[in-house]
């Protein structure tokens, strides 16, 4: 049988918490940008001028398309090598974190633009109509009544998408960032010990993400008792 | 044919039977009414086991409902059952519908089971409607399906739970009509509903429940002529003024 | 800006001199279509058992069912591949754990992946069945029941039939998200699309074309099974309900 050696756990404990730094930096930024622009692609993609609505949907539909692994490559790979040309950087700069999250941001975007899309429609047409007739414009109407509702009905999914989000930051190991698991893989790697690292890394995001899944679902059960 | 004795009901602390007792004779129609929350469609959902009770016995056809031996299954399958949403199975035509018990459940042959179930569907007056699906027709159409179904099995008795609180009021005489003729037939019944016209014309008794309590179980006469409690005078005013 | 673009590069024999660097992106291609749409089989039957499950009258296997689907859907797929890849083998019998290992190291990435893939979706997948199950009227349980028919026939003949339906749209979503999901595969060495367009990056110094032609196949996939899906969906409609005739 296996012999399992969790030694190398605590020595590397504040290594590991640098790595959870960077994965939270990276969803709560993710989770900010994903939301502010996925609410303007949402509300572009409603609006009744055609371009706007063609290039939000062509947006969301084409990050949806592509899987995430691909975008963090094209933001890895690629796109350094772009930005470097295009402002005369010396090449070798390290903008693995800043496009990283650049990446991601665009990325989680078009998910968060889809939730917040549907919650807009799922307040009753009448409301708009409503604000019309007390002379609104357009602007004052979402600000001051549709997105208030819409934000309220969607809470429980825009916390589930950060959750979902937060597993996802795991994927920047293809870009050879130490994240949380790319710092538990780098140390399981120098000590000879991946089967315990990746296990405690395993442990670690359940407990996270399952608490915080419970958290949503109270939340929920508090705010719209079925 | 039916025999409810001091059945009781609770859900957690909530008393929703206490202590019902009646019985059905074969041949009999018994209509059910009472206010919304009185009880009475569980009560009939416990005549076949549909809503499992904690204490007292129903019997169907001298067999217990609530012993944990009986075949709650075969037992159901000679019990018709009619719902207030009519609950026909929306993938499959008029004619699977009818067919799929009589097949799955009785054994019989897929023709003979569409043969039966047509001739039934003809005397609900659908006959035209049997390639459809239960989406297409009204809901007094779905409803009257819904009774040829449950008739097709051959059932010893039939139990209607609101059968027409669900229709729009031009459809309600349709389904009212099968459902006379039927009892006419001597059909034996026992129907949740508060269509006092229906059980005018043919119920034998009515039985009145409120708060989870049968409190008048009276012959017909007597129950329209001068109900003894409060409540179902106050009842009878309300439906009255509909 | 002096990038030169060549497209022609896709017709040059590979570096490995045996195959055209099309051909490379052609058997990764393939490899991500075979990898998903066998994890694709195991996620339906697995996610349609414990989604039925959740929902029986049983508390214990409904609890379980509960546990398997919050196991699966918290934790990151990348860790439950590592875990499926470096960390099960360590774990089997001395015996076992030796065959595995020293067969081909292809077989081994892609058996990984698929049970990985597999089992991650088949959570997913099991909530759709939950919530498309309790999303029928509860009456359709008792119209069933009153017929005569067992829970199993219930199940069978009336609540299956109909929840399918209902879950096809979500599914749709689900099996897209497993082609694009199995370009996580790449970490591990599996050479399916995602990897040959990294291969290609290295081999060709091209990285404009190559990563837009794997950007473009995903995008063909997606579109493909859209496509398809939408079809079926027409298909399976049933007549007087939403989305049927």
């Amino acid at each position: 049988m296996y012999e399992f050696d969790w030694s190398s756990i605590p020595g590397s404990l504040p290594f590991l918490w640098d790595g959870m730094k960077i994965s939270l930096e990276i969803t709560l930024q993710a989770i900010v940008v994903g939301i502010v622009w996925g609410t303007l692609l949402a509300m572009m993609r409603l609006s009744s001028i055609k371009p706007l609505s063609l290039f939000a949907a062509g947006y969301v539909n084409l990050f949806r398309a592509v899987p995430l692994v691909m975008v963090l490559l094209w933001f890895f790979l690629i796109v350094p090598r772009f930005i470097e040309q295009l402002f005369g950087l010396p090449t070798g700069t390290d903008l693995r974190l800043t496009s990283a999250m650049i990446g991601f941001a665009l990325f989680e975007s078009a998910y968060y633009s889809e939730i917040i899309r549907a919650g807009i429609q799922s307040v009753p047409k009448g409301q708009m109509a409503a604000c019309q007739a007390l002379g609104m414009t357009y602007g004052q109407s979402m600000r001051l009544v549709i997105l208030p509702q819409a934000f309220r009905n969607m809470v429980p999914l825009l916390l589930t998408q950060g959750i979902i989000l937060f597993q996802d930051t795991s994927l920047v190991y293809v870009s050879a960032l130490a994240d949380f698991f790319g710092a538990a893989y780098k140390v399981g790697d120098r000590d000879g010990r991946l089967v315990e690292m990746l296990l405690f890394a395993g442990a670690v995001y359940f407990v996270i993400c399952f608490a915080a899944s419970q958290l949503v679902k109270r939340l929920q059960k508090k705010y719209h008792p079925a | 044919m039916i025999k409810i004795d001091n059945v009781s009901k609770y859900y957690g602390d909530f008393n929703v039977l206490k202590e019902c007792s009646t019985t059905v004779e074969k041949g009999e129609v018994i209509v059910v009414c009472g206010p919304s929350g009185s009880g009475k469609s569980t009560l009939i959902k416990c005549v076949n086991g549909l809503e499992p009770f904690q204490a007292g016995e129903i019997t169907v056809n001298g067999i217990s409902v609530g012993d944990p031996k009986t075949n709650l299954s075969k037992l159901r399958a000679h019990v018709g059952m009619v719902f207030q949403n009519f609950e026909l199975f929306p993938h499959m035509s008029i004619t699977q519908n009818l067919a799929i018990a009589q097949v799955k459940v009785l054994g019989r042959k897929q023709e003979e089971a569409v043969e039966k179930g047509l001739k039934l569907l003809d005397r609900v007056g659908l006959k035209a409607h049997a390639h459809k699906f239960p989406g297409q027709l009204s809901g007094g159409q779905q409803q009257r399906v819904a009774i040829a179904r449950a008739l097709a099995m051959d059932p010893i008795c039939m139990l209607f739970d609101e059968p027409t609180s669900a229709l729009d009021p031009e459809m309600v005489n349709e389904v009212l009509d099968v459902m006379t003729e039927l009892a006419q037939e001597g059909m034996t019944m026992m129907c949740v509903t508060h269509e006092m016209g229906f059980a005018r014309r043919v119920a034998n008794r009515v039985i009145f429940m409120d708060h989870g309590r049968i409190v008048e179980d009276d012959e017909k006469e007597a129950f329209f002529a001068n109900p003894r409690s409060e409540r179902a005078q106050q009842f009878l005013a309300k439906i009255l003024h509909h | 800006m002096g990038y030169q673009w060549n497209w022609g590069i896709f017709f040059q024999p590979s570096a490995t001199g045996d195959d055209t660097y099309f051909g490379w992106m052609l058997a990764g291609f393939k490899m991500t279509i075979g990898l998903s749409l066998s994890a694709w089989v195991i996620a339906l039957l697995l996610g349609a058992l414990i989604g039925v499950l959740r929902t029986v009258p049983n508390r214990f296997l409904a609890g379980l069912a509960s546990a398997y689907v919050e196991l699966f859907r918290n934790i990151p797929l990348l860790v439950q591949l590592f875990i499926w890849y470096f960390v099960l083998p360590e774990l089997l019998p001395p015996s076992i754990g030796e065959i595995y290992k020293q067969s081909n190291p292809i077989l081994q990435q892609f058996l990984a992946s698929m049970v990985c893939l597999g089992l991650f979706t088949s959570a997913r997948v099991a909530e759709q069945v939950r919530s498309g199950i309790n999303s029928l009227p509860r009456g359709q349980k008792n119209a069933g029941l009153a017929l005569g028919f067992t829970l199993p026939q219930t199940y069978r003949f009336v609540i299956l039939p109909m929840a399918f339906r209902l879950v096809v749209p979500p599914l749709t979503s689900e099996f897209l998200n497993i082609f694009k999901n199995s370009a996580v595969c790449s970490t591990i060495g599996l050479l399916e699309l995602a990897a040959q367009g990294r291969q290609l990056v290295d081999y060709t110094a091209q990285p404009y074309e190559s990563f837009i032609a794997v950007t473009l196949a995903y995008i063909l996939i997606n579109v493909t099974v859209m496509t398809l899906m939408h079809k079926f969906e027409k298909r399976i409609a049933v007549p007087g309900y939403i989305g049927g005739k």
